[in-house]
């Protein structure tokens, strides 16, 4: 590999920063709506590995064989244990508070962090150790120079580009995004339109739900090991990284993502130690200099 | 209008020390009980100094025990590694408060720098700050070999005791209770409630913030020097996110802004904490299920979740009780 800036280093960038960004959108989503840190949403992302590990062996008994078509419920399963969980956390936790100051979302939201990690790891059938993560696809590599492509750079390019275009149009084309949009810029116009704002913020809870859950499947096959307290880390550079490209703002998350994925593979290149601080590096820069992020708010839509 | 000072509280406390000292001495209380009950006062100095910055100024931090590892680290490798005092010798005791204390002044010069960025940032993204910093304070010692890198600072003599604790967690709720009741302690609250009205009445904001993150790490850095001088342990691990929860979830249960209930918070969840993990472990072994210690944390977690939901100004509310107040007035 050599160089720290090699075509390989770029492209485990880009991987890291395409599971970065389907987590950073669930943030921004929730953020753009109900001006919350969701701070569960790291562990949203975990759910979503551990409902793609369970169902991988379940359905592998029905399918034969590492098809596309079991890939295809693994990821559907995924996206449905993320969805749900997010689903059961803002019914449950969120939207009591949902009128009450905002610092006591914040905390109930540590609190729903902290009980999914726990509860996951005091669950006998799951625990708290790390479990190898199967190979859902047979493994393919091509060479390109001195870069080794495997396909499952390009599929986790791939899932996180198809899933950011459709979520695009459903905010951009479709009622429910108009609804979405209404509501993250005036909830009680919003509610005078005749939105049901509650059934607004649901649904994009799912959406991020969903969104963190595929890339828990995504992570698990990229980086094979899976464990209760797997959404910590990754959630919080997520987070960073949609701070980094303004949050609120789609395309921000989706930009901030790769920025932080690509610089954190050249850090950690470079050193570890940097590596593991880089986001918290980039995170107080951001905030210093320039705190609503690269895409302020009026050069893009926010929704 | 009459202002009355008693010192009600020192005598509350030299009741307290007598009782369990007497009790201790009688072999009443084990040991066992003598170590929560100092794990508990540790709390005390750490809630009513988060309580400082969180409920009093209202500046949201998640880190802490960030604060508290810096006072742990520095105070711990004063002690073992450069002046290698022994427990055994009798002038050993004044260099290990000396120690403290420096460990408590560079945990201040920390918060002093932290308190910056606090400036600029609200609620949310103050969260987030300090959380990101205590991640990265545990990063750090997680990768200084000097001081043991991930296996911790080992071999801390045992310089905590009772008398010690105890006088360190008066001095604090003294100080920070006197600075409360000061003009600077009204200017705090007047950040908390309303910061731009308080800035409208030449409140100097950016002063007091800092003046806060200040002083609460400086406590914080106290209670982590004893903290490892009890344990005779400084582990990066002690001083991560969740820890900092657990303290926060002490000023919430008691209710924030009130240095009363931090103080019931932090004695409360102390034993409940370690009758969960009694309690955890006789059920697994009395039902032979595989139950584990992560069954604490849940419970904790829930806590949190149920003080926020259904009781959000926690066991005192903003009240305080007479027993703490110095100031009187009727």
């Amino acid at each position: 590999m050599g160089s720290i800036f090699s075509l390989q280093q770029i492209l485990n960038g880009l991987q890291l920063g395409s599971i970065y960004a389907l987590i950073a959108l669930g943030y921004t989503l929730v953020y753009g709506i109900v001006r919350l840190i969701n701070f569960a949403h790291g562990d949203f992302f975990m759910i979503g590995a551990y409902a793609a590990y369970g169902s991988f062996y379940m359905f592998n008994a029905l399918v034969a064989g590492r098809s596309g078509t079991l890939a295809f419920l693994v990821l559907l399963a995924a996206m449905i244990g993320g969805a749900s969980i997010a689903y059961l956390t803002n019914k449950f936790a969120y939207k009591p508070l949902r009128y009450k100051p905002k610092l006591s979302s914040l905390i109930t939201a540590i609190g729903v962090s902290m009980f999914i990690e726990y509860f996951f790891s005091a669950l006998p059938a799951i625990g708290p150790s790390y479990r190898s993560f199967p190979d859902i696809l047979v493994r393919k590599e091509i060479r390109l120079g001195n870069a080794v492509i495997s396909n499952l750079v390009i599929i986790d390019l791939a899932v996180a580009a198809i899933l950011m275009v459709g979520l695009t149009l459903l905010v951009r084309k479709t009622t429910l995004g108009k609804a979405m949009r209404a509501v993250s810029q005036d909830k009680d116009a919003a509610r005078l339109m005749g939105i049901d704002i509650e059934k607004v913020i649901s649904f994009t809870f799912m959406v991020g739900g969903a969104f963190a859950g595929a890339a828990g499947l995504l992570a698990g096959m990229t980086y094979p090991r899976i464990f209760p307290y797997m959404g910590i880390l990754p959630g919080l550079k997520a987070f960073i990284a949609a701070v980094l490209g303004g949050i609120g703002n789609i395309p921000g998350a989706m930009l901030g993502a790769y920025i932080m994925g690509i610089a954190e593979t050249f850090a950690s290149a470079y050193n570890s130690l940097i590596g593991e601080g880089i986001a918290f590096a980039i995170l107080i820069l951001v905030l210093l200099i320039r705190p609503r992020g690269l895409l302020a708010e009026k050069i893009a839509d926010k929704i | 209008m009459n202002v009355r000072k008693l010192p009600r509280f020192l005598i509350a406390v030299v009741l307290f020390y007598i009782v369990v000292e007497v009790l201790y001495r009688t072999e009443i209380l084990n040991g066992y009980l003598l170590h929560i009950i100092n794990l508990s006062l540790i709390y005390v100095i750490l809630a009513t100094s988060l309580n400082l910055i969180n409920g009093i100024t209202g500046q949201f931090s998640l880190g802490h025990m960030g604060f508290a590892g810096v006072g742990a680290y520095v105070s711990g490798s004063l002690t073992t590694l450069i002046l290698k005092l022994s427990v055994t010798n009798p002038a050993s005791m004044l260099p290990f408060l000396l120690s403290i204390i420096a460990g408590g002044v560079v945990a201040a010069f920390v918060g002093f720098l932290i308190g910056f960025p606090s400036l600029r940032l609200k609620g949310d993204y103050l969260a987030i700050v300090t959380l990101g910093f205590g991640e990265i304070i545990r990063t750090i010692f997680n990768n200084i070999d000097a001081v043991g890198g991930p296996r911790g600072l080992l071999g801390i003599p045992k310089f905590s005791n009772f008398t010690v604790i105890l006088v360190a967690a008066f001095l604090t709720v003294v100080i920070i209770r006197n600075l409360i009741e000061s003009s600077h302690g009204r200017a705090m609250l007047s950040i908390r409630e309303n910061e731009l009205a308080a800035e409208l009445v030449c409140v100097n904001t950016t002063r007091y913030k800092v003046m806060a993150s200040t002083f609460g790490a400086f406590f914080a850095g106290i209670a982590g020097g004893l903290l490892a001088h009890l344990i005779q342990l400084a582990h990066p691990t002690q001083f991560g996110f969740i820890k900092s929860v657990e303290v926060l979830i002490m000023i919430y249960a008691g209710g924030v802004g009130s240095l009363t209930g931090s103080i019931l918070a932090a004695f409360g969840l102390t034993f409940l904490s370690e009758g969960l993990r009694l309690g955890i472990r006789a059920l697994a072994d009395a039902t032979g299920l595989p139950i584990g210690g992560e069954w604490r944390m849940v419970v904790y977690a829930l806590l949190l979740i149920f003080i926020m939901l259904f009781r959000n100004e926690g066991l005192m509310g903003m009240r305080e009780s007479r027993i703490i107040k110095n100031v009187e007035v009727d």
